[in-house]
């Protein structure tokens, strides 16, 4: 007994020193191995597929070697990706950035290197979509990150339950239904006064895409709060009004309820972003195969909800060479793989045009050419809107809730003097 | 009535160390250097002895205590270029934040909603467990179960069950005849979701610590009630619950700690992970707007007059706590 004690005690003390020394060399900085490659870190979250890719960088480079940090979800990453710009070291050297944090990263601009300075010479900026681009440049024009996939916005119904309430249900026919928002809420009283169920999952999931088809956010160019001066009060009141008519089913999203509610075919219409489209096939389950459809009229035009950057932090060792290395990921070849790895939607002009992309299909989506469906979208996503600092919590925290608010029976009014309020205290 | 167990305490009840009388080979040098080195160790090696904890508890929960207090003192902002000192802003613009008041009125309803109803289960329980049931190892395990599951795991599982939509809770509710609640939306009802949560994982806990005191009881005094002709309620309530008083002063004392510390619960009873405490804070408790202050909003300084400003609470709390445990314990005693 004492022996085996005596045993797990040395294991532990080895587990701790090892977890120590892995610590220091993940924050250190051991820049090279043993032979003399240089070694580049790049910290990710979520899937981006870039894994065989690194292979094939490595074998292109032998002088490389190549680290990943991956993290399951975007919030930690970003939470850490935030402490450790501020304590000024522990970054990897090329950073995932996610489109929802942008804002935010933007603010600290300072911290990143200008890739218009150090990124390979042969890499211009008509390599993504204009919008792309604009969103990571900053006011005085350096490039903090180069685009990798983005999630352009379409419209996905439900055939069956358009057709149950005597609707247009095929893609010619729904067209006039999701031409602009006057429309889509039109239709949407139809369809509840014929079925009595709802018409959309929830109220801030339709504010957001028309908040951001606007030309002015949450904030001017000057940083300056314009909520009470832009359209958004229209808007919420567009919203309000369709709430208050029964066609909201009132689940907040990626809630289990919401979830759920899919199975349940608690709602008719979903914003769906193309990466939307799987969870769409997850949370409705094989039962459903072939009742939803995704159509290419969207509401107002088009949209872009998520997708992601890779940058090159200051505080780095090697940034000319991992501003080489996110350069060639983030090349249209590369990213064609990346999509056909884990499905992210490439940013690429390039890559919107190949073949492989335009003809994927879906088949629970009733065989439709998904690929071709996106790319199309991506091309009618209207410049991109300035946003400020706070542009992420004021529609976490403050929009968000005012519309929750409103489903759970808070009049328009009031939820929208807690909209003002709550915007004028986060951008603080 | 009472058995009164006399402790030995307090200055002259510790044994001395023996002391030599026959000295008379040794120098007097010698004496004095041992006398200093027996002298030194009966002073300082206790110390020693407890030194290891107050260095951790330095480490870990001075130096932050303190650090924070610090950094209370700053418009600390993750990120900023600069820190400036702020003096007491904070403090001021937190005194006149509603969303601040708002949370602590939430943490005390919740409290009260769950510790109340707890310590009143706990006992009965504890009673019940006292009896001479059949398997009783079995049944004392039984109650500590919820406490041993994953609080994580717990609060998931309640939260589908009071789920305002499909969940299970509504769904009995609308077959027994009454009206669904929305869990979510109604500030009261979602109080009582919550310290039900913590009710479920706590009260079996409590139950057994009181039902360990209740062991203690000598059971002569029972016996002697018994011979007084005194009812098996009369004993209960004459008996047992005075000579518990103590024991439910510790439950009290430790419940009002773990509850306003309340965190995970409405955490994660928000649908998707949101930390606003329902669409109006409904049931945002303190730690759970401090945590969004911190590490949501990245104010660092304002979450570290939160957290200086709860700990003062607890300490306020704790201290009418104390004052009524003394007098319980004076009172109760004869």
């Amino acid at each position: 007994m004492r022996y085996r004690r005596a045993g797990l005690a040395k294991a532990l003390a080895c587990t701790a020193v090892v977890a120590l020394a892995a610590t220091a060399c993940g924050s250190g900085g051991s820049t090279t191995t043993s032979d003399g490659k240089t070694v580049l870190t790049i910290a990710t979250f979520n899937e981006f597929g870039y894994e065989e890719l690194f292979k094939e960088y490595e074998a292109a480079n032998p002088n490389v070697k190549i680290e990943q940090r991956k993290t399951g979800q975007g919030a930690p990453h970003h939470q850490n990706l935030f402490t450790k710009l501020t304590a000024g070291s522990g970054l990897a050297d090329i950073e995932g950035i996610e489109e929802g944090y942008l804002a935010k990263v933007m603010a600290q601009s300072s911290k990143f290197e200008d890739l218009k300075k150090i990124g390979p010479s042969d890499v211009r900026e008509d390599r993504w979509l204009q919008w792309k681009v604009d969103a990571v440049t900053t006011k005085d024009g350096k490039l903090i990150g180069y685009g990798t996939d983005i999630g352009p916005l379409a419209m996905c119904y439900r055939k069956d339950l358009l057709e149950a309430a005597n609707m247009p249900s095929d893609a010619e026919g729904v067209k006039a239904l999701f031409e602009n928002w006057d429309s889509y809420f039109a239709a949407g009283d139809q369809y509840v006064k014929a079925t009595g169920k709802a018409w959309f999952d929830s109220a801030s999931q339709v504010f957001n895409p028309m908040h951001n088809q606007e030309k002015v956010g949450y904030f001017d160019a000057d940083d300056k709060l314009a909520i009470e001066t832009n359209n958004d009060k229209k808007l919420f009141e567009q919203v309000v009004k369709a709430v208050e008519g029964g066609q909201s089913a009132k689940l907040v999203a990626w809630s289990d309820e919401w979830k759920r509610g899919f199975k349940e075919s608690a709602f008719a219409t979903k914003v769906c972003p193309s990466w939307m489209l799987g969870g769409i096939r997850e949370n409705s389950g094989p039962e459903h195969k072939g009742k939803w459809a995704v159509s290419a009229s969207f509401p107002g035009g088009g949209g872009n909800w998520g997708g992601s950057y890779l940058a090159v932090p200051t505080q780095g060792k090697n940034k000319e060479e991992a501003a080489k290395l996110a350069a060639w990921l983030t090349a249209p070849e590369q990213q064609i793989k990346a999509f056909k790895a884990k499905g992210t939607f490439p940013s690429q002009t390039q890559a919107l045009i190949s073949p492989e992309l335009l003809n994927q299909t879906d088949e629970y989506f009733g065989g439709e050419k998904v690929g071709l469906l996106f790319a199309e979208q991506a091309n009618k996503v209207p410049a991109a809107q300035y946003k400020g600092p706070e542009d992420g919590a004021i529609q976490e925290n403050v929009i968000a809730p005012a519309l929750q608010s409103v489903e759970q029976g808070t009049s328009g009014a009031d939820a929208w003097n807690t909209v003002v309020e709550g915007a004028k205290k986060a951008a603080k | 009535m009472t058995t009164e167990l006399t402790v030995t305490s307090g200055r002259g009840a510790e044994p001395r160390p023996p002391r030599r009388e026959d000295n008379d080979d040794i120098t007097p040098a010698k004496v004095n250097w041992r006398h200093r080195l027996t002298h030194l160790d009966v002073k300082v090696s206790p110390y020693l002895y407890i030194a290891p904890f107050f260095i951790v508890f330095g480490l870990v929960g001075l130096f932050p205590l303190l650090y924070t207090a610090y950094l209370s003192l700053f418009d600390w902002e993750m990120g900023a270029d600069e820190q400036p000192f702020v003096g007491l802003d904070n403090y001021t613009t937190l005194l006149a934040d509603s969303q601040f008041w708002n949370a602590m009125v939430n943490t005390l309803s919740i409290f009260v909603l769950s510790s109340g109803p707890q310590v009143v289960v706990a006992v009965l329980l504890a009673a019940l467990l006292n009896t001479a049931l059949r398997g009783r190892t079995a049944w004392r395990m039984g109650v500590l179960l919820p406490y041993v599951a994953s609080l994580v795991a717990l609060t998931i599982i309640f939260a589908n069950l009071f789920g305002p939509q499909y969940g299970m809770v509504n769904n009995i509710l609308e077959f027994v005849g009454i009206d669904r609640i929305d869990w979510q939306a109604e500030r009261w009802w979602s109080h009582v979701a919550i310290a039900t949560m913590v009710n479920w994982r706590w009260t079996g806990y409590n139950a057994l610590i009181v039902l360990a005191a209740m062991q203690a009881i000598p059971r002569d005094v029972y016996e002697a009630a018994w011979v007084d002709g005194a009812s098996k309620m009369r004993q209960f309530f004459s008996i047992t619950l005075p000579l518990l008083r103590p024991t439910m002063i510790f439950v009290v004392v430790t419940s009002t700690i773990g509850g306003l510390q309340i965190f995970t619960e409405p955490k994660l009873f928000a649908p998707a992970g949101s930390n606003n405490g329902g669409s109006q804070n409904q049931y945002q408790t303190v730690v759970l707007y401090m945590y969004q202050s911190g590490f949501e909003g990245f104010d660092l300084g304002y979450a570290s007059a939160i957290a200086w400003v709860l700990f003062l609470v607890i300490i306020g709390i704790a201290g009418v706590n104390f004052l009524i445990t003394r007098r319980l314990a004076s009172t109760g005693g004869s």
